[in-house]
C-alpha cells in the first residue's frame, strides 16, 4: 500500500516537470499576473490635510494642455492668469475654497427637526382627545378650595412654607 | 534641593526629592520623563529646508514632504516654503506651488494674520519665480 502511494506521488511530480500540470502561476507563460483594479491604484482626492495628491486630476491631456505643460517648463512669468489657472485645473479638481465650501444641508436638518416636532405635537393632541380619560375630580376648583382649607387647618408647613403664608387673624393670604 | 533615597515599590520606582525650605522638609515626587533630545525649532526648520533643497528632488518626494509638513501641528516658516516653491520650479510644477500657498493659508486656520505675513516674506521669491498667489488668480473665491 505504502509503496503504491509513493509511486503515485513521484509520478505526479514528474508530470509537473513536463509542464503537464500547471501548479503555479509562473508556469502559465506570464499570463498569471493578477488584473489591477482601479481601486488598487493611487487615486486622486481633494483633502485639506493632503494638499498634493498622488496623481494629477486630469490624466489624459488634450493637445492644448500638452502645449501648456511644455510652456510651463519655461519662465512662469510669461504665463497669463488664465494659463496658470488652466495648469492648476489640470493637476487639481477643486481649489481649497471649493473643497471647503459648506453645503446647504443644515437647512434640511432644521426643516426636518421642525417637521417631526410638529408631527409629535399633533400626536399628543390626538392622544389628549381620544386616548386619555377624564381628569380626576380632585382638579376641580371647588375641590381645590376645600383641599387648601384642610391644609391650612392642619397647619401644613407653618414655619416657612404653606401655612406660614396665611394670615390666620385676618383670614387672608399674607401680603 | 537634593535627591533623597530611592524607594522601590512593587510596581513603581519613585525618586523622592526632598526640598529644604527654611528647615522644613516637604517631599516632592519627580516624574520620570523621557530623556530623548528634543529638536529645536531651528533644527526642524533647517531639516525641512534641506529636504526641499535637494537639487534632484523628484515629484513624489515633493508631495510626500509637503503632505507630511501639512500634517504637523504648525504653519511652516517662510524659509521652508521658499525651499518648497523652488523645488516646484525645478520640477516645472506651477500648480503645486499655488496649491502649497493655498494649503498654508488653510493651515493657519483662525489666525488670519499668518498668511499675509508669509506672502510678504515670500514676495521676492514669488516675483522671481513668477508664481501668482491664489488671490491674484481669484482662486480664493468660489
Amino acid at each position: 500500500m505504502l509503496f503504491s502511494f509513493r509511486m503515485l506521488a513521484t509520478r505526479a511530480l514528474s508530470l509537473v516537470g513536463k509542464r503537464a500540470i500547471s501548479t503555479s502561476i509562473c508556469l502559465r507563460g506570464g499570463h498569471g499576473v493578477a488584473k489591477v483594479d482601479d481601486y488598487a491604484l493611487p487615486a486622486y482626492f481633494d483633502r485639506r490635510e493632503n494638499p498634493l495628491p498622488d496623481v494629477q486630476f486630469v490624466t489624459e491631456l488634450s493637445a492644448v494642455q500638452k502645449s501648456l505643460k511644455e510652456k510651463e517648463k519655461g519662465s512662469w512669468a510669461t504665463l497669463s492668469n488664465e494659463e496658470k489657472i488652466a495648469l492648476y485645473r489640470i493637476s487639481f479638481k477643486q481649489s481649497f475654497a471649493e473643497m471647503n465650501e459648506g453645503t446647504k444641508e443644515w437647512k434640511s436638518v432644521i426643516a426636518g427637526m421642525f417637521f417631526f416636532i410638529g408631527m409629535t405635537g399633533l400626536v399628543v393632541l390626538w392622544q389628549r382627545k381620544f386616548v386619555y380619560g377624564p381628569v380626576p375630580p380632585t382638579f376641580e376648583s371647588e375641590w381645590k378650595e376645600k383641599e387648601v382649607q384642610r391644609m391650612l387647618d392642619m397647619r401644613i408647613n407653618p414655619v416657612e412654607g404653606f401655612s406660614a403664608k396665611w394670615d390666620y387673624e385676618n383670614k387672608e393670604w399674607k401680603k | 534641593m537634593h535627591c533623597g533615597k530611592y524607594i522601590k515599590s512593587q510596581t513603581v520606582k519613585l525618586c523622592i526629592v526632598v526640598l529644604h525650605i527654611d528647615g522644613i522638609r516637604s517631599p516632592l515626587a519627580s516624574r520620570c520623563y523621557s530623556h530623548a533630545k528634543v529638536e529645536t525649532d531651528e533644527e526642524f526648520d533647517a531639516r525641512w529646508v534641506t529636504y526641499f533643497s535637494k537639487p534632484d528632488i523628484d515629484a513624489w518626494e515633493l508631495k510626500k514632504g509637503m503632505n507630511t509638513l501639512i500634517g504637523y501641528d504648525l504653519v511652516p516658516e517662510a524659509k521652508i516654503l521658499d525651499s518648497a516653491l523652488r523645488a516646484c520650479r525645478r520640477l516645472n510644477d506651477l500648480a503645486s506651488a499655488i496649491r502649497i500657498l493655498e494649503a498654508v493659508k488653510d493651515k493657519s486656520g483662525p489666525h488670519k494674520d499668518i498668511y499675509p505675513y508669509l506672502i510678504q516674506e515670500l514676495q521676492p521669491t514669488l516675483i522671481e519665480l513668477g508664481i501668482s498667489t491664489p488671490e491674484d488668480l481669484g482662486m480664493d473665491k468660489l
